[in-house]
């Protein structure tokens, strides 16, 4: 059984740019152990995307590949959560100007690592063998991520005043985004009438408790979720991504095919 | 009766019985559990391997590593990438794990795999304390789970007062 490249590419798209975004810290973390952790987990994340971007490319055939598929696709072609696209600030414009902070880069890292525990535990157990078998290694190395991010949440959460002020405005800020997991795309409902992906809905309750211990433990409030449905899953992005993308693949469009 | 089948297998293993890790040079591929088969099969001579972790920067040259030590032998073979069964620390050989030691990182405790990932995210279980390799004592303390390369965290000793690395088990 083989998954349909588009359920792939919606895996690649959010483990690549949720990798680009973090690898923003690489030379700024906030200390030296977190500039590191961070540049690890990007590292961790990317190369799981080169993992299922390959494995699309076969499913694709013809002259697809991985440089083709993260570097030559635009933003509208794009299948990442809207959430892993945002920058590492409260909500502005995308030309605008802002420190990076911490605490959203920890609330969203938190946010996606929760739910990908759960998805890459269920995809194991995918009909897709290839699929499988990356899901099995992506468990291994999300499950840091998790412990890391959750980590740092109830450090900031139940921390000073103003970390305590931070962390609670990236969860009011990102948690409305976290609403995407559980809508629908076609390539999602496709996958799970193969029998190669997973229901995420089956996963909500999960990840609601794992997300509301975690919460009341960093003595953060839950905010109320309504009126708003971001859909970067279906190719409806924020103006955020294709800044993010114009970064990452100015190289590989300036110099086509080049290596070194 | 000679089986030449066996022999170009055999000779195949002895190549690469000196390729050792581009970051960590004491221990070999095999040792580490990179270097997983060689197989006879229609298409030729096959070398398994299989990434560590996922984003890796080392198997690239890893790679290239094993196509030149099987180039120097004069063997033809096709080296090929499997991620399954994935790569675990539980297959680190006890002479590797003394070895590790022995190059100043605390080699990697069991991996639990009774223990759920979510359960394990709610309640980490209470890991046996890390050995510092430089003078023993359990007394240390994790620094940050990610470490100077993908596999390893950053621990110091706290009665040595060293900073080592410790390769996570995964």
């Amino acid at each position: 059984m083989k998954a349909n490249a588009a359920y792939l590419l919606h895996l690649a798209d959010n483990a690549v740019v949720l990798g680009q975004r973090n690898s923003e810290w690489c030379g700024h973390g906030p200390i030296l152990e977190e500039d590191i952790a961070l540049a690890n987990m990007s590292l961790d994340m990317i190369g799981q995307a080169r993992l299922l971007y390959q494995l699309a490319a076969t499913r694709i055939g013809g002259d697809a590949s991985e440089d083709r598929l993260a570097y030559f696709r635009d933003a509208s072609e794009y299948r990442n959560y809207t959430l892993l696209e945002l920058p590492h600030n409260g909500p502005l414009v995308g030309y605008a100007v802002a420190d990076r902070d911490y605490a959203t880069t920890t609330v969203r890292n938190f946010l996606y690592g929760a739910l990908m525990v759960l998805l890459w535990d269920g995809l194991q157990k995918s009909a897709d063998e290839d699929l499988a078998a990356i899901a099995a290694k992506s468990l291994k190395e999300a499950s840091y991520h998790l412990h890391h991010s959750r980590d740092w949440l109830i450090r900031f959460g139940d921390g000073t005043e103003e970390s305590h002020a931070r962390a609670q405005a990236a969860v009011d800020h990102l948690f409305a985004y976290s609403e995407e997991f559980w809508s629908d795309s076609v390539a999602e409902s496709a996958a799970v009438d193969a029998g190669v992906g997973v229901d995420l809905r089956e996963l909500r309750s999960a990840w609601d408790a794992l997300v509301d211990e975690t919460l009341t433990e960093a003595k953060l409030a839950r905010p109320e979720v309504k009126g708003y449905l971001p859909s970067g899953k279906n190719g409806a992005h924020s103006e955020h991504l294709s800044y993010l993308l114009g970064e990452m693949q100015v190289l590989a469009r300036a110099h086509p095919g080049g290596t070194w | 009766m000679v089986d030449v089948t066996s022999d170009v297998v055999e000779r195949a293993w002895s190549a690469l019985e000196t390729v050792t890790d581009p970051e960590i040079p004491v221990i070999t591929l095999r040792e580490l559990g990179i270097l997983r088969d060689v197989q006879e099969t229609d298409a030729g001579l096959q070398v398994i391997i299989t990434p560590s972790y996922s984003g890796c920067p080392a198997m690239g040259q890893i790679e290239d590593d094993v196509r030149s030590a099987l180039e120097q032998a004069g063997i033809p073979a096709q080296v090929v990438t499997r991620l399954a069964p994935a790569w675990t620390t539980d297959w680190l050989s006890d002479e590797a794990k003394v070895k590790l030691r022995a190059y100043g990182i605390a080699p990697p405790q069991q991996t639990r795999p009774d223990v759920s990932v979510l359960k394990f995210m709610r309640r980490p279980p209470a890991n046996e304390p890390v050995a510092c390799p430089q003078c023993g004592s359990t007394h240390t303390l994790v620094s940050s789970q990610f470490g100077s390369t993908a596999c390893k965290a950053l621990y110091k000793c706290l009665d040595c007062l060293e900073p080592f690395d410790y390769f996570k088990p995964y």
